[in-house]
């Protein structure tokens, strides 16, 4: 390992992503907006009477977009390096995993 | 290696991957929680429409009032990349006006959260030890409510120590690494309050009409192709 081989983190306060790639205040404004708004589809949603299958499927989409909009535009993974994603990617698959590994085990799958 | 490492200011030190090492370290943790919480999750699944006696989730949860906690909580996060924002433009009076306000919002969600498990003991006689139901979703949302709690803690010191000179501009990755954390907090909580309480609250005792919502989970769960 050689030390040229070592790198100089940019300084935070001057970083690139400090400098414009995140989005401006009015772009955090509207993702607010847009996550109360999904908030409320919800909350509509719950008190609608129609499939069951469709009613949780409409949830999960509607709960996956949120998470992915905050991990995206709040916590910056979008803009980052591919580093921190994968990290956070990995866990969140593993998780994802043990929770499959453990309906099977526990026979809810098809039942 | 680490000698060159030494021999550098700790906020520029060099690293292999000219990445901040904090920053990394904060992104494994947050890869490791999603374990953490991954379990309870999977846990309260499993256990979901197996206590034997009562109440039920559709006998306590109360979706109105936890819509609200949920928006508490987002909005929490909106205050919390405007902190960002603000330490980063150098602007300390609004880094402590967001600051306080991501904290108050916590707090907030936190005060709903003791209120709705108040009324599940006083009201319904739920607690953790009185059925499967009870069990798993009592330590699922107790232990998100601790990571809350701990990331109010955080918010507050970090407003503490910017008020004392210790916290300014070139310090931002501090406020950019507890505020990865707090929206942490925010994605356990949409998927908690889809799973918990959207498609708990019509969870009924075993052989009630509405406990077909779990034969229909399961036959969704087993469409992935992969199980």
């Amino acid at each position: 390992m050689q030390d040229d081989a070592l790198k100089t983190p940019d300084s935070p306060a001057h970083s690139p992503e400090a400098e414009g790639h995140h989005p401006t205040v009015r772009g955090y404004i509207i993702i607010a907006i847009i996550l109360g708004i999904i908030t409320l589809i919800e909350f509509g949603v719950f008190y609608l009477e129609f499939n069951r299958l469709l009613f949780i499927l409409v949830f999960i989409v509607l709960s996956g977009v949120k998470f992915a909009i905050v991990i995206m535009y709040y916590m910056h993974l979008k803009f980052d390096d591919i580093l921190f994603s994968r990290l956070f990617l990995g866990g969140l698959a593993l998780a994802a995993a043990a929770l499959f590994a453990l309906l099977a085990l526990f026979q809810l799958l098809g039942a | 290696m680490a000698q060159v490492a030494t021999t550098h200011h700790p906020e520029e030190h060099p690293t292999n991957t000219g990445l901040d090492n904090r920053k990394l370290a904060m992104w494994a943790f947050l890869g490791s929680e999603c374990l953490f919480f991954g379990t309870f999750i999977s846990t309260y699944l499993v256990y979901r429409n197996q206590s034997i006696v009562g109440p039920y989730p559709a006998d306590v949860i109360d979706v109105p009032v936890t819509t609200v906690s949920t928006f508490v909580l987002l909005m929490s996060s909106f205050m919390m990349v405007m902190t960002l924002y603000s330490i980063r433009k150098g602007d300390n009076r609004g880094f402590r006006v967001w600051v306080l306000g991501t904290a108050l919002l916590g707090s907030v969600f936190l005060g709903f959260q003791v209120f709705e498990f108040r009324e599940f003991y006083i009201h319904y006689g739920l607690s953790p030890t009185t059925n499967l139901f009870g069990t798993s979703f009592f330590i699922l949302t107790g232990f998100h409510g601790a990571h809350v709690t701990g990331g109010v803690i955080w918010l507050v010191s970090l407003f503490g120590q910017n008020l004392n000179g210790s916290l300014t501009q070139k310090d931002s990755l501090r406020v950019e690494i507890a505020g990865l954390y707090w929206h942490f907090v925010d994605i356990v909580w949409i998927i908690i309050f889809t799973l918990v309480y959207l498609l708990g609250a019509n969870d009924a005792p075993p052989g009630a009409e509405a406990s077909d919502g779990h034969a229909m989970f399961s036959q969704l769960v087993s469409q992935v192709p992969f199980v």
